[in-house]
């Protein structure tokens, strides 16, 4: 049994508009998997399939090999996009309740929603109605609400849009562990600099399709040309004349330049210590945004 | 967790925050004072001493019990002035008390024995009663079912404005979440209701009305399943309207209909209650029978088949505007833009149920 949730050929529309296209992707246990799209590309539209809010025209979703059940899907945690709780409830009366509509005895929601908010920072709010916290702390109580039952899966529609930056960390330690507990986490965001941080595994999605899927070392080796850094000590424009490579930057005795597909990059360090001193020489890892731009054109 | 369990945390969370709101309280105070002030107060009001018609031989101990003595020559005198409304009662030999409707217990108690008391007309209902008692029935209907048929659309509404409907709707069944709120109104409208009618039944014991209490008694206790059922078909319509609408502030638009199938009925039952042929009517039609069928039992104008033949079409309906109710919920719950129209959420099922 392989602990994975599958999504397998999801197809969706509305009204005549189809907005997933044949949408097949694993989130693997243990692992975050960073959700990247432009807007409207489809991303809450497939994480609301995945929690059985909305139906799939086509396709399905299994969990462990199975397809998913109601009873399967209350086990998973899920934070929606467009965020709320009830603003007249107080934070540890509504994480409770939640708690046990997820299948928690009484006693088991309020010792895991006790447990939460000391974690995520918001006990001493525990007992305030909702409406009077920040937007911020709402937030939090938002993750407190989605993890409450210790779920097996978690899909979580931009977590961190709304956080500070201390309140990010936060979250992004909350849930390493669970994925260091073994739970799948897929989450998305537009933060392309906290996705590069946190994810193991990247899905990008436009316009209704995956358009690249798999762990963030195989997408940067699959989707960049190789690039490098130089810095010599004179001007570094003759890299210019140099087979093989397309200078990218250069900026006086500093270099970036991007190598032709077969180009071997130790002639061009060679041909640097000819004509001086190399202060550094290293591959450019290219940011995820620009993974991102590349792939979703 | 099976939909019963959900169904019922659903309802326990409603009623808690029901239980809160201070609003809510307060109306439920304000009714409990009514139903005191209305059922205390009148007798109280007309009270004094009573006139007593008595022959002048028979006088002595009635004056002094304070009484007012209407001196007559013989019984059959005494009974006359009874009649003709110049004495609440009359004092015969026996001795016994006479008196139209009611016979007064100071009369009664003024005499050392306490004698017999024949009423000459017991079935008689005070014209004031008459009129009364199809307003309270009316209003009890109209008041609680516009109550919390407004709080059930209200909290579905709040429920799709947070969002939090996702995350309800991904660990519970829809009809759970529906069915739970449902729940939670019956009890609280059957529980306001109840307190209400604790409070009447006392008041009209202590104000001393128990012979109306008596003449009552059917009529309410028919009226909680036809309560019931009336409730259950405002209710679903009030939960489709506010599952239409993403914002508290557009429930006007869809609330139309369900305020005028709430409100024509009871104008209609308070201004055509002495109308037969009308009640009659009125007593079938399920929208009006909850409080048109108790009535015309209370009036004494009703068989007991008539009863239960307007009960099972009240059933009926109410079963009916239920499923349609659900499935319109179901079909616009989890659409959050803007106003859904009520055919849209009738053909498509958003979720997976």
């Amino acid at each position: 049994m392989t602990s994975v949730l599958r999504l397998d050929g999801v197809d969706r529309s509305f009204g005549g508009r189809q907005v997933l296209k044949d949408v097949s992707f694993d989130v693997v246990a243990g692992r975050m998997t960073g959700f990247v799209g432009g807007n409207g590309a489809g991303k809450t539209t497939t994480m609301r399939i995945i929690l059985g809010v909305l139906a799939a025209d086509a396709g399905q979703v299994t969990w462990q090999g199975e397809p998913l059940s109601r009873d399967a899907r209350r086990r998973f945690g899920y934070m929606p996009e467009e965020r709320g709780l009830y603003p007249k409830m107080s934070v540890r009366e509504q994480v409770t309740y939640l708690g046990q509509l997820h299948g928690l005895t009484a006693d088991a929601a309020r010792r895991a929603t006790d447990g939460l908010l000391e974690r995520v920072g918001l006990a001493e709010r525990g007992n305030d109605l909702l409406e009077t916290l920040s937007l911020g702390n709402q937030q939090r109580a938002q993750i407190a609400a989605a993890l409450v039952h210790d779920p097996e899966v978690l899909v979580l529609d931009e977590p961190f849009s709304g956080l500070d930056p201390l309140a990010v960390d936060t979250v992004v330690g909350v849930l390493r562990e669970r994925a260091a507990a073994g739970a799948p986490v897929l989450f998305s965001s537009h933060q392309l600099d906290v996705v590069e941080r946190l994810c193991d595994d990247l899905v990008i999605i436009s316009d209704g399709s995956i358009r690249a899927a798999g762990s963030r070392e195989q997408l940067r080796s699959a989707y960049t040309t190789p690039r490098f850094e130089l810095v010599v000590e004179t001007d570094a424009g003759w890299l210019r004349d140099q087979p093989g490579v397309s200078l990218v930057d250069l900026d006086g005795a500093r270099a970036v330049f991007d190598l032709a597909v077969g180009t071997d990059e130790q002639p061009v360090l060679r041909a640097a210590l000819e004509r001086g001193p190399v202060r550094a020489f290293r591959p450019v890892t290219p940011s995820l945004a620009e993974i991102f731009r590349e792939v979703a054109k | 967790m099976n939909a019963m369990q959900a169904t019922r945390l659903v309802a326990a969370r409603e009623i808690r925050v029901k239980l809160r709101d201070r609003t809510f309280l307060i109306s439920t105070a304000v009714f409990l004072l009514i139903a005191a002030a209305a059922t205390i107060l009148p007798p109280l009001l007309s009270g004094g001493p009573s006139t007593v018609a008595v022959t002048e031989a028979a006088a002595g101990p009635l004056r002094a019990a304070g009484l007012e003595v209407l001196a007559v020559p013989d019984d059959a005198a005494a009974e006359q002035a009874v009649r003709d409304g110049d004495a609440d009662a009359a004092v015969v030999a026996g001795p016994a008390v006479l008196a139209m409707d009611d016979a007064p217990n100071d009369v009664v108690s003024a005499l050392s024995t306490e004698p017999p008391v024949r009423l000459l007309n017991p079935d008689a209902v005070d014209p004031v009663v008459a009129f009364l008692v199809p307003f309270a029935f009316a209003f009890i209907f109209f008041i609680t079912s516009q109550t919390f048929g407004v709080q059930i659309a209200q909290s579905i509404i709040e429920e799709k404005q947070t969002r939090i409907v996702e995350i309800l709707v991904a660990a519970v069944p829809v009809r759970a979440l529906l069915a739970g709120k449902m729940l939670a109104g019956t009890i609280l409208a059957l529980g306001q209701i109840g307190l209400v009618a604790v409070v009447a039944v006392a008041g009209m014991a202590f104000g001393d009305s128990g012979g109306l209490l008596s003449l009552l008694g059917p009529a309410i206790g028919w009226f909680v399943p036809f309560f019931l059922l009336g409730f259950v078909l405002i209710a679903s319509m009030w939960a489709a309207a506010g599952a239409l609408v993403n914002r508290l502030e557009d429930i006007g638009g869809v609330s139309m209909p369900v305020q005028l199938a709430v409100m024509l009925p009871f104008f209609a039952v308070i201004f055509l209650n002495d109308n037969v042929t009308a009640m009659r009517v009125l007593s079938y039609l399920p929208f009006s029978s909850p409080t048109a069928m108790p009535l015309r039992l209370f009036t004494g104008d009703a068989a007991g088949w008539e009863l239960v033949v307007s009960l099972a079409l009240l059933l009926v309906a109410a079963a009916g505007f239920l499923l349609a109710g659900a499935r319109v919920y179901e079909g616009s719950l989890l659409r959050t833009n803007g106003r859904t129209s009520i055919r849209t959420a009738w053909r498509e099922r958003e979720t997976l149920g």
